[in-house]
């Protein structure tokens, strides 16, 4: 095999690379860095790395996929939907923790590289068109989350849910490997493009090895999208890990299951889709239900997002079933509106988190709303955007998924659908309801808004507003950003 | 004067005001209280505008205002009125107004945010009732839950209001996502069939939906307006939501919010799904009935008079629907008077009970008597109030339930009879609960020195009363606006079902939904295989 260096084309993984670069310059500057003002200079390096990647990411925006590293990483409209994705949630996951490593006492430096490189894998997950490719990003997000789901090493909880990733994390790696190798044994190549022209032509349908492959495939990416039965890891990593990488791990690692999920199975697998539509289909009921019934019982305000996350993710399965140019796109933007409440949603968390994890008990909360307004009504707003309650955008995404749904004729999934979204509409409340109508039974909870949390704040604000208010823009984004599934 | 785009004009001035307010120091509640008042007053007097302007004789909608929001999935801000809720528009931001002083001395904490969600509320009411579009339609149906949820979650009685608030979020909730995943398939099947995928009502009127399909999504939407009207049994979160919320909610509440379920039915039920309609009538009227007498029998035992309200709003409200399935033009139009009678009547008597609750802090009937010698004045605006309601002749209550009576004893006699018996014990309940409050000795101490209604009371409540008269003197004016487009919608729904076999009725309905294949009807789009059968038969 001759390796032909023109098709490298280094170009194509510009954004990576300077995360990588970035993330690089963090962990010097680290080492070097005497005092507290130095440490400042970490976060900018970081943002720094975040919006250089951005500009590169944006260049690449185009109408023709450019294809590099022989035909294993692509440039094209969905993968640079997804790179802005998953650089708005690391660049707000970065402006979240200057706050947060300071009141936990954590170290800044690798932290932030860490999250810089999860970033970039997230990224490469996104391009890859080849299975061997999307491991390797797979591999470069969920090692450096490990550490990061780790990273409060004092605390009992973060060491369980960190031992507890990692574990089952190398298991459903374990999985995805034997799905590559077993579609590899089939196809003779790992490119998706070249698997999907054989299922096309073959009629494989009826070849148990190829179905034994999808399968495990499936296995190792619904592991990461946390679909039910393989979510069992969610809550506790969720609840251990450090608030901003849980909102980081909620909303990128999800996405960047979703994006390869799509590249997968609505792509490469399409001619499959009989057969993988009905386990979806399934897995999207019992996600939504599980996640909503559970997380109706939690107190625990990381724990109840941790289970609300995976019920958004049920919901999103619904687009990919439905599927189709309405489902797909449906399943971006959902993407995209989730990831902004979402981080929302934590921003607060992380205003009224104290020191040792204190005040995450939801009853904490009371009273909250008549004493910091502003930082009542903006939780009031990211709840009832995942409540989905016009005009906000959390509505907008779900009508989306719901209208795709309806299109393709799915219309029980859709019922079971909105049955679970009135059983979320009860643990949201719940919250709006200790903040707004329910008096504190302690001491006030003091919460002080440190400006780089502000911003986050302001940001998931007014975007969750605005993309419900005006969604056309981003409806458009979406769908110019799913032309390779069509 | 922009006048051509009257709507939006009342639609956005109520939330620029909350705007203005959000903005201001809550340092000063009087101020506040004083911005919030103009603009609920601005409002009012801009929404005369449609009245005035409003082309009498026309069933058509006026005032049309378009414009495109997310040209994607053809969803267009289209607003508009037409005589059916000319009214009810002129009722939310009548009632707004009310509502703001009314809440002057009532509210005391969180001044600011209370008002701001008021204005909130108003702005979702208006576009509720003017939306031509039904992703629009959603949209402010929705939006409205949530200040209405905070005023009685935050404001309400301490108690209970938690458990009360949620339940009505929950409730409205239920029914409105039914409502949605009738809209996107109605959309889809308009797109399929027209090729325009558009969520415009007024295209979506020359819709024939096959009867099949007819009887689901007249179920999902029925089912949403059933639990706003309430009707019987999807009333039990209203006894809750009422008694819990403060007075200013359960005013806006009785008022306006439950007219949304019965205007729903009218805008929405009858014209696009008319064969179900139809079809429908027993169950609904049987339903009406039944929340009549219920809520009837269940309001003259309570010992609260709140709660004895809240419970005549079931009852009144099933004459409301009784009217509307009636289907002719006399008990469609006392169903749509009897909406704007109720909103007086019953706002005036949460609004009295707010009175005597904010001098007194109890609402049971025992802790009362003899209050007509201690407030005259009171006593005077209470018995023509609890009269209005009882519908005594010469007061608003009146016309509309005798205009229900006549057009439900010509659908079907014994409805009349059995709606008739509601009127006895309407007067039953209001004389019964009005001698024990008002008249007797005075056996309380503490209500010896009841103060008498303040001038601002005063006024609200002639406000009230004038309007009260004045529908049942005189109710021409309204008359005349109303009955070309309950016409429209009438001649809709006998257009579509002239061809069923006139003499059968809905049994005979019944039977050929029953008969025929469940696939045919599916798979072939129109005319529906139901509809050509009945037109063979003669």
């Amino acid at each position: 095999m001759t390796i032909d260096t023109s098709s490298i084309l280094v170009s194509i993984i510009g954004p990576e690379l300077v995360l990588v670069i970035a993330a690089l310059g963090l962990m010097v500057t680290d080492a070097f860095a005497k005092n507290k003002t130095d440490q400042r200079l970490l976060l900018w390096i970081g943002l720094a790395g975040i919006l250089g990647s951005v500009a590169v990411a944006w260049s690449l925006w185009g109408t023709e996929p450019v294809y590099g590293f022989g035909g294993m990483v692509v440039a094209d409209n969905f993968s640079t939907f997804f790179t802005m994705l998953f650089l708005v949630a690391g660049g707000l996951t970065l402006l979240m923790s200057e706050n947060y490593v300071d009141t936990q006492g954590l170290a800044p430096g690798e932290y932030f590289a860490l999250t810089l490189f999860a970033t970039s894998g997230m990224v490469l997950m996104a391009r890859s068109t080849d299975l061997i490719m999307l491991f390797l990003g797979l591999e470069v997000l969920s090692v450096s989350l490990y550490v990061l789901a780790g990273y409060m090493r004092h605390s009992d909880r973060s060491a369980e849910g960190a031992l507890k990733y990692f574990l089952l994390g190398a298991f459903s790696t374990g999985f995805l490997l034997y799905g590559i190798a077993l579609a590899y044994g089939v196809a003779g190549t790992t490119r998706l493009a070249e698997i999907g022209n054989l299922v096309a032509q073959k009629h494989m349908l009826k070849e148990p090895m190829l179905l034994a492959a999808m399968g495990l495939l499936l296995i190792g990416i619904g592991f990461k999208i946390a679909m039910v039965p393989f979510h069992m890891w969610a809550p506790d990593v969720y609840e251990g890990a450090p608030s901003p990488i849980t909102a980081y791990m909620s909303v990128g690692v999800k996405a960047a299951a979703f994006a390869a999920l799509l590249r997968v199975f609505s792509g490469s697998l399409a001619e499959l889709h009989d057969h993988w539509r009905e386990i979806f289909w399934i897995g999207s009921v019992l996600t939504m239900t599980i996640g909503n019934v559970a997380a109706l019982l939690q107190n625990n305000i990381k724990r109840m997002l941790a289970y609300s996350s995976i019920a958004h993710a049920g919901y999103i399965l619904i687009g990919v079933v439905a599927g189709g140019q309405m489902g797909t796109a449906a399943v971006l933007y959902y993407l995209l509106v989730y990831t902004l409440m979402t981080v929302g949603a934590f921003a607060v968390v992380i205003a009224i988190e104290k020191q040792d994890e204190q005040h995450l008990d939801i009853r904490d909360y009371a009273g909250i709303g008549s004493r910091h307004v502003s930082l009542g009504v903006a939780m009031a707003i990211f709840m009832f955007s995942l409540a989905s309650i016009p005009p906000l955008s959390g509505f907008m995404g779900k009508f989306y998924i719901f209208s795709a749904a309806v299109k393709e004729g799915y219309i029980g999934l859709t019922l079971i659908g909105i049955f679970n979204s009135l059983i979320s509409v009860y643990y949201y409340l719940r919250v709006t309801v200790l903040m707004f109508m329910k008096e504190p039974e302690g001491e006030p909870i003091a919460v002080r808004i440190q400006p780089a949390l502000a911003a986050v704040l302001i940001i998931a604000v007014i975007f969750t507003i605005q993309m419900g208010l005006f969604p056309a823009t981003y409806l458009q984004f979406a769908a110019n950003s799913i032309k390779i599934f069509l | 004067m922009v006048f051509s785009q009257l709507i939006s004009t009342i639609i956005f001035l109520p939330i620029l005001g909350a705007i203005i307010i959000a903005i201001c120091s809550r340092e000063k509640p009087t101020l506040l209280r004083g911005i919030a008042f103009i603009v609920t007053l601005a409002t009012f007097c801009i929404s005369i505008g449609l009245f005035s302007g409003f082309v009498v004789g026309d069933g058509g909608f006026q005032f049309i205002e378009e414009a495109p929001w997310i040209p994607s999935l053809g969803i267009t801000y289209k607003v508009g009125i037409d005589g059916i809720s000319l009214f009810l528009v002129l009722l939310s931001t009548l009632l707004s107004v009310i509502a703001v002083a009314a809440s002057w001395t009532d509210i005391k904490t969180r001044v600011k945010e209370f008002l701001i969600c008021l204005l909130l509320l108003e702005s979702g009411m208006i576009g509720v009732f003017v939306a031509l579009d039904l992703f629009l339609f959603y949209v402010f149906w929705e939006v409205m839950l949530i200040p209405m949820y905070l005023l009685i979650g935050i404001w309400g009685n301490p108690a209970r209001r938690i458990y009360a608030a949620i339940k009505f979020f929950i409730y409205t909730m239920f029914g409105s996502l039914l409502m949605l995943v009738a809209i996107l398939v109605v959309y889809f099947y308009h797109g399929s069939q027209t090729g325009s995928y558009t969520f415009d009502l007024l295209s979506w009127y020359n819709l024939n939906l096959p009867l099949s399909m007819q009887i689901w999504l007249f179920l999902a939407f029925g089912i949403a307006f059933a639990i706003k009207v309430p009707m019987f049994p999807f009333h039990t979160w209203l006894p809750d939501a009422h008694t819990e919320a403060p007075t200013v909610g359960s005013v806006l509440l009785a008022a306006v919010l439950l007219k949304m379920g019965t205007y729903g039915f009218l805008r929405f039920n009858l014209p696009l799904f008319p064969e179900a309609s139809v079809l429908f009538v027993p169950l609904l009227a049987g339903l009406a009935l039944v929340g009549i007498i219920y809520g009837a029998l269940v309001a003259m035992v309570q010992a609260d008079v709140k709660r004895l309200v809240a419970f005549s709003s079931v009852s009144h409200l099933g004459f409301v629907v009784l009217g509307i399935f009636a289907l002719n033009i006399e008990g469609m139009t006392g169903g749509l008077l009897q909406m704007l009678n109720h909103g007086f009547s019953t706002g005036a008597l949460f609004l009295i009970v707010g009175m005597i609750y904010e001098r007194r802090h109890t609402r049971m009937i025992a802790d009362f008597g003899g209050l007509s010698s201690v407030m005259p004045i009171f006593a005077t605006f209470f018995l023509i109030v609890a009269l209005s309601s009882i519908g005594l002749p010469g007061l608003n209550g009146f016309v509309g339930e005798f205009l229900v009576l006549l057009g439900a004893f010509q659908a079907e006699p014994l409805w009349a009879v059995v709606a008739g018996l509601g009127v006895i014990l309407a007067a039953v309940y209001m004389l019964w609960m009005y001698q024990r409050v008002m008249f007797g000795t005075v056996a309380k101490e503490e209500n010896r020195h009841l103060k008498d209604l303040t001038l601002r009371e005063a006024a609200i409540l002639l406000v009230m009363v004038f309007f009260i008269i004045q529908f049942g003197v005189y109710p021409k004016p309204y008359l005349d606006r109303m009955q070309p487009s309950i016409k429209t919608v009438l001649q809709r729904v006998q257009e579509r079902t002239a061809h069923l076999d006139a003499d059968a009725g809905a049994l005979g309905l019944m039977n050929q939904v029953l008969f025929v294949k469940r696939s045919a009807v599916v798979t072939v789009p129109h005319p529906p295989a139901a509809l050509t059968q009945g037109r063979q038969r003669p």
